[in-house]
């Protein structure tokens, strides 16, 4: 894997290349974004993102967990979690790059 | 939410921006983090979340139809993990995350 982070700071900028904004507007631009997309899901609502994926929160119930360092039973509470599901672009994508290119080659 | 209400919604918000402009950033947005999972980078984005590419082992799976057996490769898979803050925001600001190979935290 190539190990390189990318940050808001690259999705900004690549607005900001993009679009002319200002790069304060773009980086603005960027958190809006992510704000709306939070606010659905927190809301319960599906995000679907054609082409990229669909994000959405599932239900879990209480359910007896084990604490791996000392082998305690411990409750795990109800919890609302997110799901991310790649589309199969996105999945064929990432199978074509270097990572699944690697695994092809064992 | 669907992507064009999220433009919509955008653009109410923005509205000294056109339209096409504020499709332009929400296509631009999505396509970089796309091409960096292709790259096989990681997109870390604070408070929200970070995606990352996993390998997936090559295993003997079923038909659920048939029963048959069948090998399934080794594969690349996106991932996604969402952040402590989006996390706490789900469930009533209490952060449930036990997972011990968070990178967030």
């Amino acid at each position: 894997m190539s190990g390189r982070t990318i940050t808001r700071a690259q999705l900004s900028e690549a607005v900001y290349q993009e679009v002319g904004l200002s790069r304060n507007e773009s980086a603005d631009l960027l958190e809006m974004v992510l704000d709306e997309m939070s606010v659905a899901l927190v809301r319960g609502e599906t995000v679907k993102i054609s082409s990229f994926g669909s994000f959405s929160v599932r239900d879990k119930g209480q359910r007896i967990g084990r604490n791996p360092k000392t082998g305690e039973e411990v409750p795990i509470l109800p919890r609302r979690v997110l799901v991310f599901r790649p589309s199969q672009l996105l999945k064929a994508r990432v199978n074509e790059g270097p990572v699944g290119r690697q695994l092809e080659n064992g | 939410m669907t992507k064009s209400e999220l433009i919509a919604r955008l653009a109410e918000r923005n509205p000294h921006l056109y339209q096409r402009d504020v499709e332009r950033i929400v296509s631009t947005i999505f396509d970089e983090v796309a091409d960096a999972l292709a790259r096989g980078d990681r997109v870390e984005l604070r408070g929200f979340g970070a995606f990352s590419v996993k390998k997936r082992d090559a295993r003997v799976g079923r038909n659920p139809r048939t029963g048959e057996t069948v090998d399934v490769d080794a594969k690349a898979a996106p991932y996604f993990k969402a952040g402590k803050q989006l996390r706490e925001r789900l469930n009533g600001g209490v952060d449930v995350d036990d997972d011990l190979d968070d990178d967030e935290d």
